[in-house]
C-alpha cells in the first residue's frame, strides 16, 4: 500500500526488564526474567494468580508535577518513553511543534488505580466534593496520548486506539497508514499499561491467567509449552518514532528499521476465543500489504502470551502460513503480557535482534505442547540476520494485528 | 488552634499538595507568579483546605480575590474564626 516509504528513527522503552531500549535488549539476550511475586495479590479474594512483571525504577517525581498532576502510571511510562524515542531520533525539539508530527498511543483502560482510589473516596459518601482537577485526564480512554502530546508541545494528530492486547500493534499501523500517506511527516506511536489487580482478574476468571507457578515466577509464563498454564500481567510502555523516510534521511538521522506492512481484522468467531483461520489471514494481509509473501520471512516474534488456547491457535496460523521455514519465538516468558504495550515493546525488541543478528528464544519453552508443534521454535537464542519479521499481537474482543518490520539492509 | 497552628497548617498542606519548597512560601509570595499556581492548582487548593480544616469554601466569592500566601492565610483564618 505504501505511498511513502515509512521507517524507525527511535524507540523508547520502560518495561518490567529494564527503562530504555538497551537495557531491554540485553536483558532479553540474557534470557532474564521480569516476573515475579507479588505478595500484595494474596489479599484478594477470589483471585489466584500471584505474579506480575512490574516495572521497577521509575520515579515518577522526575516527572515536573504540573506536566504529572494529569498522568497516572500508564502516562508517566509513556511521556519517558517517548522522550527516549525523540532524542534516539535526535527530533528536533523545534519541530515539537511543527504539525507534522503526530502521537498514536494507546491503553486497554484509562487509570483503573485512579479509578478505584475516586469511587472507593465517593462511595463513603456520595460526594463530589473532594474530586480533583487531575481526575478525568488520568482516566479519560485518550489519557496517554494527550498526555504525551501535552508535555511535549506536540501539536499534530492525537489518536488514542484502543484494543486490548492489539493496542500498540495497531498503533504502530495506523502510524505507519497516516504517514505512508503523507498526513504527518513523523508520529510517536505505541502503547502503554499499569498494572493493576483487575487486569490478571480478567484473565484469571476466564482460567487465562497463570496460577500453578506462583511460588516459581521464574517458570511463568510459558509460552508454546507443554505445561504452560497462561498469561501474566506485566506492565510499561514501547513507543517508537515512525518517520517518513525521505523525512529521516534529509535531517541525517540514522534509520533504524522500516515498517513495510500492516494488516488488522475483527474475528467474529468469538469475543474471547481466538480462531486460527483469522489470525492466519491477518498474517496473510499484513504480508500482502508489504508485498512480500511468506518464503521471504526471516522471523515470526509471536503473540503467544503462554494461554492454552490462544497458543494452540497462532502456532497453528503459523504452520499453515510457513510450515517450519522460519524460527518462530515470543518474549511472554521474559516480560509477562505487558498488554497495550506488547506489541510496541517486542517490536523495540524485534529491532534489537536486528541490529544485533540474534533472534531471543522463547523463556520457559521446554517441551514443545503437540498443538504447537511443527514450527522451528527457537529454544535458545540463534545468531542469523533477519531482515524480514513478522509481530503479531491478538486481543480479545476478536482484535487481530500483524506488523511487518523490514531491516534497513534489505 | 492558635493563628500560629492555622498558618502551619495551611502551608504544610499545600507544601505537599503542590510540592513545594518552604523557602519560597512567605506571606508575600504570589500563588501564580512565584509558587507556580495555575487555574487548576487552585481548584484543588480549595479542595485540600477544605479538607485540612473541614470548611466549605467553593462558592465563596473571596476566594477569587486570592493572590498571595499571605491572602490565603488571612482567608482561612477569618472562616476558622467565623466557623469557632
Amino acid at each position: 500500500m505504501s505511498l511513502e516509504n515509512v521507517v524507525v528513527t527511535g524507540i523508547g522503552i520502560i518495561s518490567p526488564l529494564g527503562l530504555d531500549y538497551e537495557q531491554l535488549t540485553a536483558a532479553l539476550l540474557n534470557g532474564e526474567t521480569g516476573v515475579q511475586h507479588v505478595a500484595a495479590l494474596e489479599k484478594i479474594g477470589g483471585l489466584r494468580s500471584r505474579l506480575a512483571a512490574p516495572v521497577e525504577g521509575v520515579d515518577p517525581k522526575s516527572v515536573p508535577r504540573k506536566i504529572r498532576r494529569s498522568m497516572s502510571n500508564m502516562s508517566i511510562y509513556a511521556y519517558l518513553a517517548s522522550q527516549q524515542a525523540l532524542a534516539m531520533a535526535g527530533w528536533p525539539d523545534e519541530e515539537l511543534s511543527s504539525g507534522r508530527l503526530g502521537v498514536v498511543i494507546g491503553s486497554t483502560l484509562g487509570s483503573t488505580e485512579t479509578s478505584e482510589n475516586f469511587f472507593a473516596d465517593y462511595f463513603r459518601d456520595y460526594s463530589l466534593e473532594r474530586m480533583k482537577s487531575g481526575l478525568f485526564f488520568q482516566i479519560m480512554g485518550h489519557s496517554c496520548a494527550a498526555n504525551v502530546a501535552q508535555s511535549l508541545g506536540i501539536t499534530g494528530r492525537v489518536m488514542a486506539p484502543s484494543a486490548a492486547c492489539a493496542t500498540s500493534c495497531q498503533a504502530v499501523g495506523y502510524a505507519y497508514e497516516q504517514i505512508a500517506f503523507g498526513r504527518q511527516d513523523a508520529i510517536l506511536c505505541g502503547g502503554a499499561d499499569e498494572f493493576h489487580p483487575l487486569t490478571a482478574a480478567t484473565f484469571d476468571v476466564m482460567h487465562a491467567a497463570s496460577i500453578n507457578y506462583n511460588d516459581q515466577p521464574e517458570r511463568s509464563p510459558r509460552p508454546f509449552d507443554a505445561a504452560r498454564d497462561g498469561i501474566v500481567c506485566g506492565e510499561g510502555s514501547g513507543i517508537l518514532l515512525l518517520e517518513k523516510r525521505e523525512h529521516a534521511e534529509a535531517r541525517g538521522a540514522t534509520i533504524l528499521a522500516e515498517i513495510c506492512g500492516f494488516a488488522t481484522t475483527s474475528d467474529t468467531s468469538s469475543i474471547a476465543n481466538p480462531d486460527s483461520g483469522a489470525m492466519l489471514e491477518c498474517m496473510r494481509l499484513a504480508l500482502a500489504d508489504a508485498g512480500l509473501s511468506a518464503a521471504d520471512v526471516d522471523y515470526v516474534n509471536a503473540h503467544a502470551t503462554g494461554t492454552l488456547q490462544g497458543d494452540a491457535a497462532e502456532a497453528g496460523a503459523i504452520r499453515d502460513l510457513l510450515g517450519d521455514s522460519a524460527p518462530v519465538s515470543s518474549l511472554k516468558g521474559h516480560l509477562g503480557h505487558t498488554m497495550a504495550a506488547s506489541g510496541s515493546i517486542e517490536l523495540g525488541a524485534c529491532i534489537g535482534m536486528m541490529q544485533r543478528g540474534v533472534l531471543v528464544a522463547t523463556r520457559n519453552l521446554e517441551t514443545v505442547d503437540k498443538s504447537c508443534a511443527g514450527l522451528e521454535h527457537l529454544q535458545q537464542n540463534k545468531t542469523t540476520e533477519a531482515n524480514v519479521i513478522l509481530k503479531n499481537n491478538f486481543a480479545m474482543g476478536g482484535i487481530n494485528s500483524t506488523i511487518v518490520l523490514r531491516s534497513n539492509k534489505a | 488552634m492558635t493563628e500560629q497552628e492555622v498558618i502551619e497548617l495551611i502551608d504544610s498542606s499545600l507544601a505537599e499538595e503542590f510540592e513545594l519548597d518552604r523557602a519560597d512560601m512567605t506571606p508575600d509570595a504570589n500563588i501564580y507568579e512565584d509558587l507556580g499556581l495555575d487555574s487548576l492548582d487552585t481548584v484543588d487548593m480549595v479542595i485540600v483546605l477544605e479538607g485540612a480544616f473541614d470548611f466549605k469554601i467553593r462558592e465563596e466569592e473571596s476566594v477569587r480575590a486570592i493572590r498571595t500566601l499571605g491572602d490565603i492565610h488571612q482567608f482561612v483564618l477569618q472562616k476558622v474564626v467565623e466557623h469557632s
